[in-house]
This record gives structure tokens, C-alpha cells and sequence, in this order.
């Protein structure tokens, strides 16, 4: 189980995170939303460690994150996957390189144990004739794919995207969106995922955390949005006139 | 993985360069040659210096020092670029959530890998100053195959080979580091990127002649 204690990040004068505290569900998927800048990209890197908080805590299973020496960070973060918001494909290696690159560096497997590994996931993900393709070749769809494939390569516990559908068109962040639920579902991971995309709320949040500048303002289940009278939350989420008649239709 | 890595980078740098090293030594030698007979010219300096001059010319100077000025902007340039554009696409967080420590697994196959293969681009380049220093003197007649060949071969000093085998390993590793460290420590988008870019070259190009210098101090008083 992850969870956040009062975290605060500076940068220099300008305070992004005001003291944000957040419980994630085990094996469900976790997401976090609010504007752009609202601060949750930083949050989710310090939640993995990536960056450090001025103050506040991270635990994973009671372990406190940031107390920890170099190995049991390593230790951890084994358990750990993530998809980055571009992706972060490594453009000079093909699909399966990129999807076997952590075996490659950690795992005790033959080429053939691998590779049958890598077929798995990148079949899981439905890219079956990819393998040999480098990710330029790759639409972002694929390429989120391909992200996914090599976050779940080594069997994490936890699943941590940014923004999964970015730059994608509103079909195929469905897709992806279902991939992920499905993936965090079957393989009982906890999935935390930052995103400003409504249509994510509405179909796959299980766990739905409001960031607004950098403070956490409301928290609650997808069917609670819609019936929450947090003002700053419908602002955020019925943000068009279209959507709030729409809104209101629904509630009548 | 990193003797994979070692490898790829090898082949970058030292196959990458080898065409613009090439190019640029060839002229060296020939500007050095057609130059130095324009000045010995009507002197009582026998003209099979010639030979002499351009051979320790490109030993000394610009075999190691030109090519490694050369190679600050193409392969340093390169190497602030990659490493940064991997910092700002996510590259080196993705790494570094996997496990790996990308200080050593970055940086360290480029820096075998410029130790390595500049060296011998130097050699390179040393060996091609000589024969563009052939090529613009004798077919012209300024000067004969015999009297060019005789200059390669008088004065010669060992411990000159050696000055320029630590100017190049010295300077492979400042054209390396700096990039390096502007690189992967880029912050911001892609005017930072460029300046990290162009800063790296400068910087790198300013400590090779600063050490070009304490180098030539050091070894030859
Ligand atoms: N490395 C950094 N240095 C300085 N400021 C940063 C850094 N990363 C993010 N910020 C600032 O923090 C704020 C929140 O950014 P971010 O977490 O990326 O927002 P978002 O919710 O869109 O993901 C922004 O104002 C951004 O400029
Ligand atoms: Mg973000």
C-alpha cells in the first residue's frame, strides 16, 4: 500500500505541492486529476521517487521511502512500473529491446526466457508484429503500448502512469484506458494515474483524487463526482456550459 | 548490456568522425606544406625541412589538438544532445526507476569508448597530415618524393609520439566529460537545451587549448 504524508515541494520560491496527504487503493486504479500545473506530475515523481519532497513522507507498506539507503530503494523499485507521459521510449533500441531492457539488466534469464517474456507482454498490450520496429516507427497509441509493455515486463506491484492519454484521440485513450484497468485488475496491481482526461474519470477511476494548486480539495469514488457539490471540482470537471446542462439533465 | 553500449558508442564516435578527420588533416598537412615552402623559399633552410615540419606539426599540434577541436563540436555537440534530449524525454527517469544507475550506465561507455577511439582517430589524423603535406608538394614539384621522405625522417623524437598520445587521451576525456555533464544535467526545454549544447563545445574547447598549453609545458621543459 503507498501513501503520502503531508507533502510539500519547493521550487525555489514557488510552492507546487502544499502539503498533499493520499491513500491509494490496493489493486484498484488510483487517479489523480486537476488542471495542468495543478502539480501532478511532480507529485507522482516524488510518489516514485524521482524527485524529492522539501518535506512530508512516501510509504510503501509502512516502509518510509525517502529513509532508505540506495539498495532498498533498488529493492523497491523492482516492484515499481511507469509509464511516462511521452512515453519515454528509448529511440536507438527496437520494441523488444525496449520492452526486454529491464530483464536485460536484472533479471537472471536466458535470452530465450526473455524473449518469451517480452512476447507475452507485448501480446498483452495486443502489439504482436511490432518486435522488430524502433518506436519512431510507432504511432503514440503504440507507443503508449509499447510504454505499458515495458512498465509490466518485470511483474510490478505498483503501476504509475502520467497522463496515459495525452496526445491521443479520444478513441484509442479508451483503449488504453481499458488496458490499463484490465492490466491492474488481472495482475491485482495498484495502479496510480495522473490525468486531466474527463472521459478517463468517468469510465475507470476507482479512486478519484482532486488536485487544485498544488493542495488536495476533494477525494471520492467516479460516481461521487457527479453528485459532489465541491464547487472547484464541477468547475473543474463541467468546465463547458455544454456539460453542465448535461450535468444537470443527469442529476434530475 | 554495457559492453553493448561500449560498442554502439565506439562505432559512433570513432567510425562517425573518421571521414571529417580525415578531410580536415589532409589540409592540414597540405596548407602546413605549401605554407612552410612559401616561407623557406629563397632561405638557406634546405627545402627537405619541409617534410620535418609538417610530420611534427601534425605529431605535436595538429593531429591531437586541431582534431580534438574538431571533435569537441561533432562528437561533444552529439553528446550534450543525446543525453539531454534524454533528460527531457524522460529517458534517464525511466532508467533510473528500472534501477539503473545511470550515472555509470550513460556515462561511462561514452567515456571508454572517446578514450579509446580518439586516440586513434589522432593517429589517424597524424598519418593523413603527412601524406596531405606529400600530396600538395611533390606532384606540384615543389619539392621531391626523395627530399620529402628524407624530412619525415630526420630529427625524429620519440617523446613527441608520447606528447601527443596524452594530449589526446587527455583531451578525449575533457571532450567527453563536459558534454556529458551539461547534458544529463539539462533543466528546461530546448533553448536550454541548445545553450547546454553550445556551451559544452566552448567550454570543452577552451579547457583542451588550456591544457594543450599546461601539456606543452610540462612535457617539453
Ligand atoms: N523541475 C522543475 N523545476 C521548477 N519548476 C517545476 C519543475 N517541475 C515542475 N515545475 C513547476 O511545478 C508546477 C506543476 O507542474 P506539474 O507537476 O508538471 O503540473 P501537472 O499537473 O500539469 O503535471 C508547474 O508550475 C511547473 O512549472
Ligand atoms: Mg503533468
Amino acid at each position: 500500500m503507498i501513501r503520502a504524508e503531508n507533502i510539500i515541494k519547493l521550487f525555489g520560491e514557488q510552492e507546487v505541492l502544499k502539503g498533499v496527504s493520499m491513500e491509494f487503493l490496493p489493486g484498484k486504479t488510483n487517479l489523480i486529476i486537476g488542471r495542468s500545473g495543478a502539480g501532478k506530475t511532480v507529485f507522482l515523481k516524488i510518489l516514485v521517487g524521482l524527485m524529492e519532497p522539501t518535506d512530508g513522507k512516501v510509504w510503501y507498506d509502512n516502509v518510509d521511502f525517502f529513509s532508505l539507503n540506495k539498495k532498498q530503494v533498488r529493492e523497491i523499485r523492482l516492484k515499481v512500473g511507469m509509464l511516462f507521459q511521452g512515453s519515454a521510449l528509448f529511440d536507438s533500441m527496437k520494441v523488444i529491446e525496449n520492452v526486454r531492457f529491464p530483464l536485460d539488466m536484472f533479471a537472471n534469464m536466458t535470452l530465450a526466457e526473455k524473449n518469451q517474456r517480452v512476447d507475452w507482454c507485448l501480446e498483452r498490450v495486443g502489439l504482436n508484429g511490432a518486435h522488430e520496429k524502433y518506436p519512431s516507427e510507432l504511432s503514440g497509441g503504440m507507443q503508449k503500448r509499447v510504454g505499458i509493455a515495458r512498465a509490466i515486463v518485470m511483474e510490478p506491484k505498483y503501476l504509475f502512469c502520467d497522463e496515459p492519454n495525452s496526445g491521443l484521440d479520444p478513441r484509442t485513450a479508451l483503449l488504453i484506458d481499458e488496458l490499463i484497468q484490465d492490466i491492474t485488475y488481472d495482475y491485482k496491481m495498484t495502479t496510480i494515474i495522473n490525468t486531466h482526461d474527463m472521459n478517463s474519470v468517468m469510465e475507470i477511476g476507482d479512486n478519484i483524487a482532486y488536485l487544485h494548486e498544488g493542495r488536495l480539495v476533494w477525494q471520492g469514488s467516479k460516481d461521487q463526482v457527479l453528485s459532489s457539490d465541491n464547487e472547484l471540482l464541477q468547475g473543474f470537471i463541467f468546465a463547458s456550459p455544454f456539460l453542465q446542462r448535461l450535468r444537470a439533465a443527469a442529476l434530475k | 548490456m554495457y559492453w553493448k553500449e561500449t560498442m554502439r558508442q565506439m562505432e559512433d564516435i570513432g567510425i562517425g568522425s573518421l571521414i571529417i578527420v580525415a578531410l580536415i588533416s589532409i589540409f592540414m598537412g597540405a596548407v602546413a606544406a605549401v605554407q612552410f615552402s612559401y616561407q623557406l623559399d629563397g632561405t638557406l633552410v634546405p627545402q627537405y625541412y619541409i617534410g620535418y615540419i609538417v610530420r611534427d606539426l601534425a605529431i605535436i599540434e595538429s593531429a591531437p589538438t586541431i582534431t580534438c577541436l574538431v571533435l569537441a563540436g561533432k562528437v561533444g555537440s552529439n553528446l550534450a544532445a543525446e543525453l539531454g534530449t534524454m533528460r527531457q524525454k524522460e529517458h534517464i527517469d525511466a532508467m533510473e526507476l528500472m534501477g539503473v544507475n545511470t550515472a555509470a550506465y550513460l556515462i561511462l561507455p561514452k567515456l571508454i569508448a572517446a578514450v579509446v577511439m580518439i586516440p586513434l582517430l589522432v593517429t589517424i589524423s597524424a598519418y593523413v597530415a603527412i601524406i596531405g603535406g606529400y600530396l600538395a608538394t611533390v606532384p606540384t614539384g615543389a619539392l621531391s618524393s626523395d627530399d620529402y621522405e628524407r624530412g619525415l625522417r630526420a630529427f625524429f623524437q620519440p617523446r613527441n609520439v608520447t606528447m601527443m598520445y596524452v594530449k589526446a587521451v587527455v583531451f578525449s576525456f575533457i571532450l567527453t566529460t563536459v558534454p556529458i555533464f551539461q547534458g544529463y544535467y539539462v533543466k528546461g526545454g530546448n533553448i536550454e537545451l541548445g545553450k547546454a549544447s553550445t556551451n559544452a563545445v566552448v567550454f570543452s574547447n577552451i579547457l583542451i587549448l588550456l591544457s594543450d598549453y599546461l601539456i606543452a609545458v610540462l612535457l617539453t621543459g
